[in-house]
């Protein structure tokens, strides 16, 4: 217990102490946030009035950023699976930083979904046990449980193993291997499950179709990876900790492969509903052409189109891979094509025309974007810290054996406290 | 893009004041406290009346009491999962409430299901002329928002083309020169197809040319609303309608998005409706007034058909184009038309299953 709290101590005045740089990113994350208190506030007192939702296409960014974000979460597996299933020795030893970008993604997820909700309010009638759900019918039900098992399993597994390292105590691998192993499973069934949650909807057919979950995970696995390099390589640049080249040349394997996949199964669906040209192949023939003179969508399809073929060109071609420049870009370029095509490419021309034709334009408010911009924030300022601590330990700046000789002090402490509480 | 009919609206609400609002006189701030405490008073005497539960004692509470009521409503659980004294609590709590913000004696009513009865409806389309009066007659019987800021309509009235082909495009259309494989009178919707127009303004109806289609919720046997939904909020009664508890609702749109039909509509701010223009007469499971972020619907009039009354709309409509009844009754209006006409329903390929049936003569 007490080394517990040594823990809980030493891992807080880590994170807090940093460079200016570190103090001026943090700053300007909180000043983001400051925009989310707001947008907040304007959402819990008046509604979603002040969002560019209408009752025809209702869901929008919100639920857009919340259905990627799940795929960042999932993709954080790609760090964890070739670490403990094919034991690659460079991914192993940072596998927790893929278990540290899971907590803060699932998290963003959650806020994501809070600023979605009618009545935030009333969360708690969707939370386990003092709640109701609808299971096993709906999948948003399913999504949520998953999600929450999925932030347990995360935050148990990472930060088990940073204690571990933390007081330089072996992992006890009973406990420590079966969770590992069912977190890869589960990373796979939080996206399938989002997947689900909108291509079950005959309602709207454009998400109809079975290659959604695979395409989900192709796309999150491009993504999610994408993302771990560049924070691989702001890590190599500004910390101590030295991420191996196999590492990162693992992960640009692995985007290369599901982006292309990726890439396969949008021209696989372009080319079923075009071909027919059915009325379900409006909401696509919407995204890429436009239809009836509404067209707001076409540069966002033709530009993630294009983000992510350069993107693949840049991966598939070796002497460009390996130059971690180039790579840096390709995986810019990778996750915002990605973001694009499940947001303003997916989401919103499921909407597009509504089931009795009507064709409606979406555009994000101001709010909204300031509310994403600060929901993101958050993330990134929690993804901050949990790598800054979890990157203290491994480098061993953080640990035990430093500062055992505070324990008396400590146990002091405890003893002045425990009268007040009784 | 998104056009909607509110002028015409407005000016059969009130065509003194302009557009709805809570005024009392034109120019007056919209719903404001002290007026809406003033009328309270005087309404707390006909209430105690009216109401059948006894809540007169709690029509005298302080300002704190009143916060606490609403704490109560806030911790209230799922209407179809309380027992029957639970139920009549949550109805007398918002009694009191609506009484007090409407300012006159509201009366939320709890009755359930009937027995032998599953409520089903038949719209004639030929006989519809697309007037839209039963739209209306829908916003005032149901209390929906109303007015410039949020307009909600739970009936929609679609006009489609009785279609037009041309000689000249006989020989057009693509591609050209090596036979046409897509003829130049492609693209001309004609007849009754789901998608239509309903924002149209006529001079005056029936236009030429036109048929019209009215929809709202079908009522499914099988809703696919109800199957998304997170939480249990919204459910199939017994007797037939798909109803939606509004206090149990998080606003997630699941729903919406689920449904096939677009028959649901969301409270994107505080429902705009004028103090003396709110029904009443109201069901927690139907015409209540609803609160910002939640979902609401057609209920088939619940608050009427389970006293053995019709539905608003089919009352009003001027041409009789609209039935409804007992599907279990044989002798029933709806029962003889499915029996003797020939009936469709919408998108019947989705198996939803529809209690709302469309015929012809
Ligand atoms: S029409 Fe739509 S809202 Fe009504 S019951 Fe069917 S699915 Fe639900
Ligand atoms: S919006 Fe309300 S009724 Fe609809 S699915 Fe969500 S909780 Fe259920």
């Amino acid at each position: 217990m007490d080394k517990l709290k040594r823990f809980a101590v030493d891992y807080v005045t880590y994170v807090v102490k940093g460079s200016p740089a570190f103090y001026a990113w943090i700053a300007l994350l909180c000043a983001l946030i400051l925009g989310l208190l707001y947008g907040t506030y304007l959402h819990a007192a008046d509604g979603l009035r002040y969002t560019g939702l209408t009752d025809q296409v209702h869901d929008g960014l919100y639920l857009a950023n919340f259905v990627f974000l799940v795929g960042i979460a999932a993709g954080a597996v790609t760090i964890v699976f070739p670490a403990y299933v094919y034991h690659h020795k460079a991914l192993h030893s940072v596998a927790v930083l893929g278990e540290m970008l899971a907590i803060s993604a699932v998290l963003m997820c959650m806020l994501f979904i809070v600023s979605h909700m009618g009545r935030p309010d009333r969360l708690w009638h969707m939370l386990p046990i003092i709640g109701i759900y609808n299971i096993p019918n709906s999948m948003l039900a399913w999504d949520t449980l998953v999600l929450i098992g999925y932030l347990f399993l995360n935050f148990i597994g990472g930060f088990y193993y940073l204690y571990k390292k933390y007081t330089g105590q072996p992992l006890n691998d009973k406990f420590y291997l079966p969770l590992i192993y069912v977190s890869i499973v589960w990373a796979l069934s939080i996206h399938t499950v989002t997947a689900f949650l909108l291509n079950t909807m005959p309602s709207r057919p454009m998400w109809h179709h079975s290659m959604m979950p695979i395409r989900f995970i192709s796309t999150a696995f491009a993504a999610g990876p994408s993302l771990i390099v560049l924070i691989f390589l702001i890590v190599r640049a500004r910390t101590r900790l030295w991420i191996e080249n196999s590492a990162i040349d693992l992960l640009a394997t692995i985007i290369t492969y599901c982006l292309g996949l990726a890439l396969f199964l949008t021209l696989s669906e372009v080319v079923t509903d075009l071909y027919a040209n059915t009325e379900h192949a409006m909401g696509l023939q919407y995204l890429m052409f436009g239809m009836h003179g509404f067209n707001d969508l076409v540069p966002w399809f033709w530009g993630s189109l294009a983000a992510m073929i350069v993107a693949f060109a840049i991966l598939l071609t070796p002497y460009w891979r390996t130059n971690y420049r180039l790579l840096a870009i390709a995986c810019i370029l990778a996750f915002c094509g990605i973001w694009i095509e499940k947001g303003m490419g997916l989401l919103v021309p499921g909407f597009i025309p509504t089931p009795i034709g009507e064709f409606t334009q979406y555009f994000p408010s101001t709010l909204e974007i300031f509310v994403t911009l600060g929901n993101w924030a958050v993330g990134f300022l929690v993804l901050t810290v949990l790598l800054k601590g979890a990157i203290g330990i491994l480098l061993g700046e953080i640990a035990y054996a430093a500062t055992a000789q505070d324990k008396t002090i400590s146990g002091n402490a405890e003893v002045s406290i425990a009268p007040e509480l009784t | 893009m998104h056009v909607t009919n509110k002028e015409k609206i407005c000016n059969q609400q009130s065509p003194a004041e302009g557009c709805a609002c809570s005024g009392q006189a034109p120019g007056a701030a919209p719903a404001d406290n002290v007026s809406s405490r003033r009328n309270f008073l005087k309404s707390a005497g006909m209430l105690s009346v009216n109401s059948l539960l006894g809540t007169a004692a709690l029509m005298t509470m302080s300002d704190d009491a009143r916060a606490n009521m609403d704490w109560a409503e806030w911790f209230q659980g799922n209407y179809r999962l309380m027992s029957d004294e639970e139920k009549a609590l949550a109805r007398a709590r918002l009694e009191r409430r609506y009484s007090r913000e409407y300012g006159k004696a509201v009366t939320v009513d709890g009755t359930p299901a009937q027995e032998g009865v599953l409520m089903g409806y038949a719209l004639n389309i030929k006989k519809c002329i697309g007037c839209r009066r039963c739209a209306k007659a829908c916003v005032e019987e149901n209390n929906q928002s109303r007015g410039k800021d949020q307009e909600i309509e739970w009936i929609r009235v679609l006009k489609m083309e009785k279609g037009e082909f041309s000689k000249e495009k006989m020989n057009q259309g693509y591609p050209e020169g090596l036979g046409i494989q897509v003829g130049g009178n492609a693209y001309s919707p004609a007849g009754v197809v789901l998608e239509g127009e309903h924002y149209y303004q006529p001079e005056a109806v029936p236009e030429k040319g036109s048929v019209y289609m009215p929809i709202a919720c079908m009522q499914c046997e099988k809703p696919p609303c109800v199957k998304v939904c997170p939480v249990r909020t919204t459910y199939r009664e017994a007797d037939g309608p798909v109803v939606i508890d509004y206090n149990w609702c998080i606003g997630c749109r699941m729903c919406m998005s689920a449904c096939p039909y677009w028959a649901r509509r969301f409270n994107w701010s505080d429902p705009k409706l004028p103090k003396e223009a709110m029904n009443p007469v109201t069901h927690y499971l139907g015409n209540r007034p609803r609160m910002k972020g939640v979902v609401e619907k057609c209920t088939f009039c619940i608050q009427r058909t389970r006293k053995g009354r019709y539905p608003a709309c089919v009352e009003v409509c001027p041409v009789g184009a609209r039935k409804f009844g007992n599907l279990l009754d044989p002798n029933s209006e709806v029962s003889r038309i499915i029996e003797r006409k020939q009936v469709f329903r919408l998108k019947a390929e989705l198996n939803t299953y529809p209690k709302f049936f469309y015929f012809m003569d």
